[in-house]
Parts: C-alpha cells; structure tokens; sequence
C-alpha cells in the first residue's frame, strides 16, 4: 500500500525547539501535513476532532505523558489503529519494554537523524 | 526524659533523639552528660563517651563552619537560576539557528539540483543536531533535581544546627513527647525524578554508554530480546 504524504500526521512534543525540528524533518523527508500538540491532553483532543494517519510522540511532558496517550489510544475503539512512534531520550530496557507491551509502533531514541525518522516512518507505514 | 538504667536505655534514647531533626546534637550531649553524671567511676565507658561527646561537638562546630545557611539562601538559587538561563538562552538560539537554517533551504529550493542537494543536506544535519536544546533542557532538569534535594537537606542540617544552647526542662519533657510520637518517621527517602506519570520510571538522557542504543531498542522492539 502506498505511503499517502498528503495525510495529516501528529507531533507531540513539550519542547517547542523538537516540535519545529520534527516538523521539519518531515516536511524534508515528505509529509507536510503537520499539526503540533504539546502534551499527551492536547493531542487526544485533537485526535479525537481528526483522523490522523501517524502519531509521532515524546514520552516524557506534562501533565499527561507520551505513554499515557499511547494507552488511551490503544484502548479506544476510534483511535486504537493509529501508528504511533515514540520519539524519547528515555533508552532504558525497562522503558522500552514498557512501550512495547502499551502497544507502540516504533521507538526512536533522541537525538536521532532524519534517515532514522525516514527508516521507522516507514517499518510503520510502508515504503514511500 | 527518665534515667539511664542500661546501655539499651542508652541506645534507645539516643534513637528517640535522632527521630527528632531540630534538637538531635543537643539530646545526645546531654544523653552523654546525664550518662556520665550517673556513672561517674566508670572510668572506660566515660571516657569513650567524653571522646563521643568531643566528636559531636566538633563535628556541629564544623558543620557551622560551612554556613549552611548561606548555601541554601545564596549559592544554591543562584546556581538553579543560571542553569535555567542555560536553558533559556540555549532555546532562543536554537530557534535563531533554525530560522537561518529556513532561509538557505528556500534558498536551495532555487539552485541547480547537485548543489540544491548538497544544501538540503546541510540544512538536515544542522536540523538534527538542534536536537541538543531538548536533551541539554532535560539534562540540566535533572541537575535542578538534584539541586531541590541538596536544599532540602541542608534544610534538615540547618535545623540539627539550631539547637546550639542546652535544652531547659521543658523542651525535654517536649521532646519525649515529641519522640513517641509516630509522625517523627525517619528521614524520608531520597527521591526519584518525579514520576507523575504512571509506569516507568523516567531517567531523562542517558551518559554516554548507558542507556540503550537505537540498535538495542529495535532488538527489543523485535522481540529479540525483553518480554513478548
């Protein structure tokens, strides 16, 4: 299935500086389609007004974490196929383990290349 | 306080001294002098308690002498302000960085494919290595961290200090009050990065050969490794 570009795609992040550099390195990779959410709240009430084709999430912010989205995704019947990537300085097994067993798509561990972006965008959705 | 029967009473009353931060150096003087005034043939045990008695009142001489107090009111705000500056600063020219960053990719847009690419290129690397400003703020949170539990406990030694005169009768009939009662817990534990979230444990940037590699991530993302 091809990869549609033109999807809106979610970054959700508490630091403006990574949002900007997420958005950009999408728009360079191709997907220009991009909204922002600065913490886990914010992006469930945009999802829920929006049908996103990607997540792309930090873990740690306030008040509502990277990981307690994922789990509220995955456990609403509307939202639970979205793909999700955690994008996180958090490295630990444990933290890991943890994403894996909520349901995460793929990992990404900051600081990060745009190939690598490109790479897990694309074990998630497909070549493109 | 009652008399000292034994040297369990001793140790006992020593702990009910310890459970009270503000008048703990205090007690255990005059543990030692009511101790010393009741046995006063003993020779060894005075002795070893003498030496006891000059190692706490050197050891509180020391401690004042590190002005604790300057510490907590002077150093170690200002130590956490310039770190947020740090952060700060690093946000701003993060951001004037990327701006520039926007202009040449427009510009590129413009050129001759080969150089276009090769300016894309470098657009992409200095993108990625703005990456920093988010790890450095994460890092320099932990440091605060750490700063807030240093604070809290000079807080406590501040308060061990106090006490430099004798407690009069009353403030130990208070203090055998005070050290029945439960709300005297030990020192609370150091605390962990806040975890207001459920789960995990966050641990925030790892050093340099701790933490997991992308590689290491993907293994156990796989299913090579960890739990299914």
């Amino acid at each position: 299935m091809a990869v549609d570009l033109k999807m809106p795609v979610l970054i959700v992040d508490d630091y403006a500086t990574m949002l900007r550099i997420v958005k950009n390195l999408l728009k360079q990779i191709g997907f220009d389609n991009v909204d922002e959410a600065s913490d886990g709240g914010q992006a469930l009430q945009m999802m829920k007004l929006k049908k996103y084709g990607l997540v792309i999430s930090d873990w740690n912010m306030q008040p509502t974490s990277g990981i307690e989205l994922l789990r509220t995704v995955r456990a609403d019947a509307d939202l639970k196929g979205t793909p999700f990537i955690m994008v996180t300085a958090e490295s630990k097994t444990d933290n890991v383990i943890e994403a894996k067993n909520a349901g995460v798509s793929n990992y990404i561990v900051k600081p990060f290349s745009s190939e690598i972006l490109k790479g897990k965008i694309a074990s998630v959705l497909g070549q493109f | 306080m009652d008399r000292i029967k034994s040297s369990r009473d001793l140790s006992q009353q020593l702990n009910e001294a310890e459970s009270v931060p503000s008048h703990n150096l205090g007690v255990v003087q005059q543990v030692v002098d009511r101790f010393m005034s009741q046995w006063p043939n003993n020779r060894g045990i005075y002795l070893q308690l003498q030496r006891l008695a000059d190692f706490i009142t050197k050891t509180r001489s020391e401690l004042s002498s590190f002005r604790p107090q300057e510490m907590k009111e002077q150093f170690i705000p200002k130590a956490a302000d310039e770190l947020d500056a740090i952060v700060e600063a690093t946000a701003a020219a993060t951001h004037t960085i990327m701006d520039a960053a926007d202009v040449i990719m427009d510009i590129a847009g413009r050129l001759e494919k080969a150089d276009s690419d090769k300016a894309m290129a470098a657009v992409t690397s200095i993108y990625e290595a703005c990456t920093f400003q988010d790890i450095t703020g994460q890092r320099v949170t932990k440091v605060v961290n750490v700063l807030k539990v240093i604070e809290d406990r000079i807080d406590k030694m501040v308060l061990a200090l106090g006490e430099l005169e004798p407690l009069d009768q009353a403030q130990i009939e208070a203090l055998d009050l005070a050290a029945s009662n439960p709300a005297f817990a030990p020192e609370a534990p150091m605390p962990e990065a806040p975890a207001p979230s459920s789960g995990s444990a966050l641990h925030g940037p790892a050093l340099p050969g701790q933490g997991k590699s992308q590689a290491e991530i993907d293994a156990i993302l796989s299913g090579l490794e960890g739990t299914p």
